[in-house]
């Protein structure tokens, strides 16, 4: 990778690509930033150009193709390739039980996860593969390999997701392109706030994890950052758990 | 790439290969490392004498990690030249003999053990006293662990092991701050992996892989440094597959 990589971030002005878009643009990377509301995204593309990247916010929803169109081709516009991509659009949907779930349920998780995941690597693979070079970082989580109790849908799609990675990895490789996916277990984000609820609820989790927290968004990030890099030049069509050894036991 | 500057580390079987390549990375990046050796201690001494020339810290280090009070004399020598403070071991060191379940006779199965499971085991209990909070331990595992690549079933079940070490050490270990990870080459281009040198061996390996290139030593060596680095400190329990997407 060049030392002033072109990374495209989806769901990146929250969480997780929040953090990822603050520690690639520390590596010297340009950067794209998308997501749905503009003012947020405006106003963190000035604070990753404040940091010397150089950065836009391209607005999409990773849900409508037309969208994740737009911003693939207006990031190829604007900085000529794309070296990089990390999707970290997603949604924890509407936590709670299976006889809860509706199609309407669904939809609103697996719309964003899984085919916000796919369009996003669509796109992004037409470019890669072009350039015969990239590397594609998904956002998983350790539910994507295990089950969650008052959490099925969502773990249906992180399931969902890590199938895609493994799958497009095979499909891509043949051009040099990379694709896998950091799974990322408890990490301090509004999502986990939301997931969790109560504080104790929060404790009781953070006792699953060997290193005793949570983990902050910009320690995901970093997996997302080493999983893009040269470093991890032979790894491909892997799910790397980010997670203080949640998934260990 | 990673600044692992004023941390100690032990990489076994460091002589060459894999291990070579880990002592490199790891000292490039800053580390001061011991490179272990078995009987290859000109090769070493090259492993050594390299790290120097580029400005870094080694030493050379011998030891027999069949024999079984092996890793107890390692750890030894190692806190003899560290002190009280080891930041990274990379239990490296490993053998394979490809053989069928017919061919395969107890003192093969016992060595196979002996080095691949018992030497990094009782190598991690020796070094707990100066393995301290933040430290980290990557164990080296194999593609053979998840999957069937020729006729090398106990070396397999050694890799299994292996995996199964890196969980329960990282819960065990937790709590006291040490990482716990393993990186799970496939087909890597050394001296252990022969039979990539002929056609049809080198036909197999890519034939398993989704990439289509033999992996070299070093392909491992930036993955263990970033296990090593800070930023991986979030990562622990885990087995990072180095096997240019192997039995996807």
């Amino acid at each position: 990778m060049s030392n002033n990589p072109v990374v495209m971030i989806t769901g990146a002005l929250t969480g997780i690509g929040r953090a990822a878009a603050a520690a690639f643009a520390k590596d010297g990377a340009h950067i794209v930033v998308s997501g749905r509301r503009e003012p947020e995204g405006k106003a963190l593309a000035a604070e990753l150009r404040g940091m010397g990247a150089e950065a836009e916010f391209i607005a999409a929803d990773v849900r409508r193709e037309d969208d994740v169109r737009n911003l693939v081709d207006r990031t190829v516009a604007r900085f000529g390739r794309i070296d990089a991509a990390v999707n970290a659009a997603g949604t924890e949907g509407q936590p709670g039980p299976v006889i809860d779930q509706t199609a309407e349920s669904f939809a609103a998780t697996f719309d964003t996860n899984v085919l916000g995941t796919l369009l996003s690597m669509k796109h992004e693979l037409r470019v890669m593969q072009a350039q015969a070079h990239g590397s594609i970082v998904n956002i998983s989580s350790t539910y994507g390999h295990e089950g969650a109790r008052g959490a099925s849908v969502y773990a249906a799609s992180k399931h969902a997701v890590e199938g895609l990675t493994k799958s497009a990895a095979l499909e891509a490789a043949s051009s040099g392109v990379r694709v896998n996916a950091v799974a990322p277990g408890p990490t301090e984000t509004g999502m986990l706030a939301r997931f969790t609820g109560t504080a104790e609820r929060k404790a009781a989790l953070t006792k699953t994890v060997p290193l005793g927290r949570v983990g902050q968004p910009d320690e995901i990030a970093r997996a997302a950052v080493f999983l893009a890099s040269d470093q991890a030049s032979f790894v491909t069509g892997q799910i790397l758990n980010a997670d203080g050894g949640k998934s260990a036991g | 790439m990673y600044n692992l500057s004023g941390k100690t580390a032990l990489v076994t079987g460091a002589s060459r290969g894999m291990g070579r390549a880990s002592a490199i990375a790891l000292a490039a990046s800053g580390a001061q490392v011991l490179v272990h050796y078995g009987r290859g201690a000109k090769e070493a001494d090259g492993v050594v004498a390299e790290i120097r020339q580029a400005g870094g810290r080694a030493d050379a280090v011998a030891a027999d990690l069949a024999a079984a009070d092996g890793p107890h004399k390692l750890a030894k020598i190692a806190r003899d030249i560290v002190g009280d403070r080891l930041d990274i071991l990379v239990a490296n060191a490993g053998i394979s003999k490809a053989a069928t379940i017919e061919e395969t006779t107890i003192e093969d199965f016992d060595k196979l053990f002996a080095v691949n499971v018992r030497a990094p085991f009782f190598l991690v209990q020796q070094l707990l006293p100066i393995l301290s909070k933040g430290s980290c331990v990557v164990l080296v595992s194999s593609l053979a662990a998840r999957g069937v690549v020729g006729a090398i079933p106990v070396y397999a079940a050694t890799k299994g092991a292996i995996d199964t070490l890196t969980k329960h050490f990282a819960s065990l270990l937790g709590a006291r701050g040490i990482r716990v990870n393993a990186v799970a080459p496939g087909v890597v281009e050394t001296d252990m992996s022969n039979f990539i040198k002929t056609d049809a061996g080198r036909e197999f390996a890519l034939g398993i892989q989704a990439l289509k290139r033999v992996a070299q030593p070093d392909d491992v060596g930036g993955v263990v440094a970033f296990l090593a680095s800070e930023d991986a400190r979030w990562i622990t329990g885990d087995t990072i597959h180095v096997d240019g997407g192997s039995k996807l």
